[in-house]
């Protein structure tokens, strides 16, 4: 448990009467990329939520670096929050800010830097997602995987120990999806952080996963290896991974 | 002569039936009207607080306060002129039937500051940037900008609601002195033009009556509005569901313009009481 970054336990969330998890145990080993798998409505973006602090859960405890966040104010909350960077499914970038604005807003907002050092930091990120001299567009005049990958330099501007990304391929061509599976597995190298990516894209799942958990009527019915996950005899987890493989080929 | 009874009976059931319906629909809009109006009034409570907290942002009230001030200085100098205009001619067509003509110009001041200064203003402000707060703040809940600026360990309500909360406060009533001047103005230019009156009479009316008293207690009933509109606007762009996209923040948007209409009539009516009855201003 010490060792792991997220420790998720006994973990609890209803929707008007609607079960979504249902006593949900799992944990994300330091450094590891977990892929959390399922089908569309099975809970994976609500944990995430949760991980992030923006849902409640009914029942149970998250926690990230040692530290309950359940339990947490909202300013310790924030402290936690600074490990975090999240890529959001739709890149949620701020469209009345520039993209050097959106890299630098959580640097600005959270940093005391000069304007020049947060410039540096911009670019910086936006050297590593392969988006140099951007910086002045404005969302609106970017392309989806443009999108995402500005996303993902401003996820990663205040170097967290955590990236949380919710469905980073969904919406792109497959060139583009390939692109940005890429560039997760660089970041993952390059800052060796903890990630935690929520897809039902298989071959993003393969392709960027160190670990991988699959979530079905509120629990993890499977957790292991990509290896591992291939062996492992449950109906329902090799019909998913079979299934969409077959949808993507 | 068994039929009759039982179609009795069937009325009767039906009559129930659309009675405990209409109740149920009446509960549920009543717990939903005091659950949202509790709801509002904890994003106040929050705004207040936040809005004494460090780091104070002064760059998002600045530019806040040019978006809601400048950019409204127009419409509401051309509302106070014509609501001027208006209220001198109807009140001269009212006023010659008494042979009370001559008192245009008390009047006019009168209802521009007591009443429409304000009134005009907040009416203007609440079409104008309530709505535009909430669509602004409904794209952003509906497109996870919001949930974004939470995951970066920014609080929403301090970064989105109290600079506009603080602006609509400051910048009401400072719209109000313009539209007041221009409603003066505007039954001035009414009265010498379109009824020949004599615009130093007039003018000299409009100055005996016009009490600081009268203009305190405007500005304040206008800097209450601009609170209103801005609560008002971004408790519903707040409070938008994710999954209500478009349709959404219109219906959003359109509820926060009239929501802030009823609500500038009826503080206008407690605000009043407030303070010319409990305060004896005048």
């Amino acid at each position: 448990m010490v060792s792991d970054m997220i420790w998720i336990e006994n973990l609890w969330k209803n929707f008007e009467n609607k079960e979504v998890l249902a006593g949900l145990e799992l944990y994300i080993p330091r450094g590891e990329t977990l892929v959390i798998m399922g089908r569309s409505g099975c809970g994976k973006s609500v944990l995430l939520k949760m991980i992030t602090g923006l849902m409640k859960p009914d029942q149970g405890q998250i926690w990230i670096d040692g530290e309950d966040i359940t339990t947490l104010t909202r300013k310790a909350l924030d402290r936690t929050r600074q490990k975090l960077g999240m890529l959001f499914q739709s890149a949620a970038l701020f469209d009345s800010m520039t993209v050097a604005e959106n890299v630098g807003f959580m640097v600005s907002q959270h940093m005391k830097l000069s304007k020049r050092e947060i410039d540096e930091i911009v670019a910086e990120k936006l050297h590593l997602v392969q988006l140099d001299g951007t910086q002045h567009l404005r969302p609106a005049e970017l392309s989806g995987g443009m999108r995402k990958r500005v996303g993902l330099a401003r996820a990663i501007a205040c170097n967290p120990e955590v990236i949380l990304y919710d469905e980073p391929t969904t919406g792109l061509d497959p060139i583009t999806a390939l692109e940005i599976n890429r560039l997760i597995r660089d970041l993952h190298q390059k800052l060796q952080v903890t990630s935690v990516v929520v897809t039902h894209d298989m071959d993003s799942a393969f392709s960027v996963g160190t670990r991988m958990a699959m979530i079905h009527q509120g629990q993890v019915i499977a957790h292991g290896t990509p290896d591992e996950i291939w062996k492992i005899d449950n109906p329902v987890l090799q019909q998913f991974i079979s299934n969409e493989n077959h949808h993507q080929n | 002569m068994n039929r009759q009874p039982s179609t009795q009976r069937q009325t009767l059931y039906d009559s129930r039936n659309l009675l405990i319906r209409f109740v149920d629909f009446a509960g549920d809009r009543a717990l939903n009207g005091i659950s949202g109006l509790g709801s509002a009034t904890l994003l106040v409570w929050e705004t207040w607080l936040l809005a004494f907290r460090r780091p104070f942002q002064l760059n998002l009230l600045v530019h806040q306060l040019f978006l809601i001030g400048v950019n409204s200085i127009s419409v509401v100098l051309i509302s106070g002129l014509f609501t001027g205009m208006v209220l001198a001619t109807q009140g001269y067509f009212q006023l010659i039937q008494l042979s009370a003509e001559g008192t245009l110009g008390k009047f006019v001041t009168v209802s521009v500051v007591k009443e429409l200064g304000p009134m005009v203003t907040a009416f203007v402000l609440a079409g104008r940037i309530g709505a535009s707060i909430t669509a602004e703040l409904g794209t952003m809940k509906v497109t996870e900008q919001i949930d974004a600026l939470e995951v970066m360990a920014t609080n929403p309500v301090k970064y989105l609601v109290v600079p506009r909360f603080l602006a609509c406060a400051i910048m009401l009533p400072i719209l109000t002195l313009f539209a007041i001047v221009c409603g003066i103005a505007g039954g001035y230019l009414a009265a010498i033009i379109l009824f020949d009156m004599n615009g130093l009479f007039f003018l000299k009316l409009a100055q005996a009556n016009l009490f600081i008293s009268s203009i305190v207690i405007s500005l304040v009933k206008a800097s209450a509005f601009g609170m209103a509109i801005a609560s008002i606007g971004c408790y519903k762009g707040f409070t938008i569901s994710s999954a209500g996209g478009a349709e959404g923040v219109g219906k959003s948007t359109t509820g926060s313009a009239v929501t802030s209409l009823v609500t500038i009539l009826a503080l206008d009516a407690v605000l009043n009481q407030m303070l010319h009855v409990i305060w004896g201003l005048q």
